[in-house]
């Protein structure tokens, strides 16, 4: 390809249909620039390039026989959490480094069927767990807009790859904010769907109440393109959402006016950085200007959503995790004594620190005589916050505010203390336990950062979510800049 | 509530990990650091409040009680440590 493809996905498909440049081309474009920049990213695990050039040379041959969808022989990269049929699947983890899944997971079976390209398997925190992308095995990701700082977690390898303009869009999974997050670190757009919206059949579990896939891309109509593929009833999962399929494109041209946007006294707090407040305000103000009705709110028990997550999170990990026992799959170590010695030294070995303390964690607050205290109790509050959300919208149709309380900070500034970094969930992880869909968009910059602004609505409500955030794009530009170095 | 290294080690047994001996202490040190922050549950009072799993309310979908899988053993025992004739190798359990 002579010139540079448009960045978002809903483009690139016109290009794609008018025969500006064949699927093959395209592939071969962003393979090139892994190759040429991935070096210092480090957003990547696995590169498939073989296996992409197959598939984009079958998705051409598609289109010639009159055959293809709109997303067919669309680039996509593939969070390592998705169980992906013999490419290897390492979840970022020492114990599943030798792993080649022996099956596609639903979300990855959809996105094949769409005839959609996967360049490779992006980086992530080990088994999803952290905010900051440094808990992978196979080393940290760096943050397109600065090296030194980090691109957030846990799906931090997909927001780095989209926004370095390595991959039009990717896959991503959000269990506190691990969408989200990263999507506001690296000035990326990036939805949690409604829980149970996509199936988690074939995405390696960390907290099952908690986990939910979406995509991570450069624009809201772009997340809607791809959710349209990856979301649907799946019987394979048995906390799939039986409900008719849905165009989560069809609201994109709605106007705003009337929408009433909630925004929530608790999420602009004293944790929350100044000029992160000026943005999101000054958000706010355009909304306004284009006819949404803004008002303040309350969710009285917000605040309590990060220690109810850090206890149900990690209990729900700790029980997933029993899973890798060096026994049937995944890492074993060397000259076992018995079976116990297998047990723990193959998990002892094969996990690292995080991993580690999140199994202690979630060890001790379900052992007996603590269970009450911690579990139950958590449990409790988690209903208190379901509750504040659904008298919320009673009267908003939207809730907006800061996605982060900072932007991305530099590698290795949480090392020393894991709460610190569990801090920074502190506007995201609710929107998990009340299982509410939530997109982060880029609002502006701070520092010569982005910014991420997010947007929660009532269950199955994203395609109101995605109108929204279409609309705000279509006045602002912030999603379209682009990092120095990556253009 | 502090969680001294005592607790560290019977939490790591009861999760079947091996921890370095050096290592226990600062795990001591953050899973209490971790425990002191959760405790912050305890601002409010939930007695009357019955405790929620799951974010949305649903049932337990049933299915036909039919065979759905196929038989992949060999697939999936390639991925093994460690097999012998079809059978999954640990060390020998009883003398």
């Amino acid at each position: 390809m002579t010139n540079s493809p448009p960045r978002s996905v809903a483009r690139l498909a016109d290009g794609l249909a008018r025969g500006d440049y064949s699927s093959v081309e395209l592939t071969r474009h962003y393979l090139d620039r892994i190759a040429a920049l991935d070096s210092q990213l480090n957003s990547f695990i696995t590169v498939c390039a073989e296996q992409a050039l197959a598939e984009a040379a079958a998705a051409d041959a598609c289109r010639a026989a009159g055959k293809a969808g709109r997303l067919t022989g669309i680039p996509y990269a593939n969070k390592d959490i998705f169980c992906t049929r013999g490419v290897r699947t390492s979840c970022a983890s020492r114990m599943l480094d030798n792993f080649v899944a022996p099956y596609d997971a639903t979300a990855v079976e959809r996105l094949r069927g769409a005839g959609l390209v996967m360049l490779g398997k992006t980086n992530m925190d080990e088994f999803a767990m952290g905010s900051s992308n440094e808990s992978s095995y196979y080393g940290p990701v760096a943050n397109p807009w600065d090296l030194a700082r980090v691109p957030g977690g846990s799906s931090g390898g997909s927001a780095a790859a989209v926004a370095a303009g390595l991959a039009p869009i990717a896959t991503g999974t959000d269990t506190g904010g691990s969408i989200r997050q990263p999507a506001a670190f690296c000035g990326v757009s990036g939805i949690k769907p409604t829980y149970g919206r996509v199936s988690r059949y074939g995405m390696i579990a960390f907290a099952s109440s908690l986990d939910q896939g979406g995509p991570l891309g450069v624009s809201a109509e772009d997340l809607a393109l791809l959710l349209n593929v990856m979301a649907g009833y799946d019987p394979r999962d048995s906390t799939s959402i039986e409900r008719p399929d849905e165009d989560f494109t069809r609201l994109l041209a709605t106007p705003i006016a009337g929408l009433r946007i909630g925004l929530p006294r608790e999420y602009f707090d004293q944790h929350l950085d100044a000029g992160i407040r000026t943005c999101v305000e000054q958000a706010v103000k355009e909304l306004e200007t284009r006819g949404a009705i803004v008002c303040d709110i309350s969710l009285p028990h917000v605040s309590l959503a990060i220690p109810a997550y850090y206890v149900i999170a990690p209990a729900e990990c700790s029980s997933n995790l029993s899973r890798y026992d060096g026994a049937r799959f995944g890492y074993r170590c060397a000259d076992p004594l018995d079976l116990n010695d297998l047990y723990c030294r193959s998990r002892g070995e094969g996990f690292g620190a995080e991993v580690k303390r999140r199994i202690l964690i979630g060890t001790y607050v379900l052992s007996s005589g603590y269970y009450d205290a911690y579990y139950r109790k958590a449990q409790q509050i988690r209903r208190l916050i379901c509750q504040d959300f659904s008298a919320a919208f009673e009267n908003v149709d939207v809730i907006l505010g800061p996605t982060t309380p900072t932007v991305a900070y530099r590698s290795g500034a949480h090392r020393k203390d894991p709460v610190t970094m569990y801090l920074g969930d502190i506007y995201t992880t609710a929107a998990n336990l009340a299982g509410l869909p939530s997109v982060s968009i880029p609002a502006g910059f701070v520092d010569g950062l982005p910014v991420g602004m997010q947007l929660t609505a009532n269950h199955f409500d994203e395609a109101r979510l995605l109108g929204l955030a279409h609309r705000y794009q279509c006045e602002s530009d912030w999603h379209l800049r682009t990092p120095t170095g990556c253009n | 509530m502090a969680i001294g290294n005592d607790e560290v080690r019977a939490m790591a047994k009861l999760a079947r990990l091996a921890i370095e001996p050096d290592d226990i202490p600062g795990y001591a040190e953050h899973l209490s650091g971790i425990l002191a922050f959760v405790a912050r549950m305890d601002e409010i009072d939930t007695r009357t409040v019955e405790p929620l799993a799951h974010p949305l309310d649903l049932s337990a979908r049933l299915r036909p009680d039919l065979v759905s899988e196929g038989d992949q053993r060999e697939l999936f025992q390639s991925l093994a440590p460690a097999v012998e004739r079809g059978l999954y190798l640990v060390p020998k359990v009883i003398e």
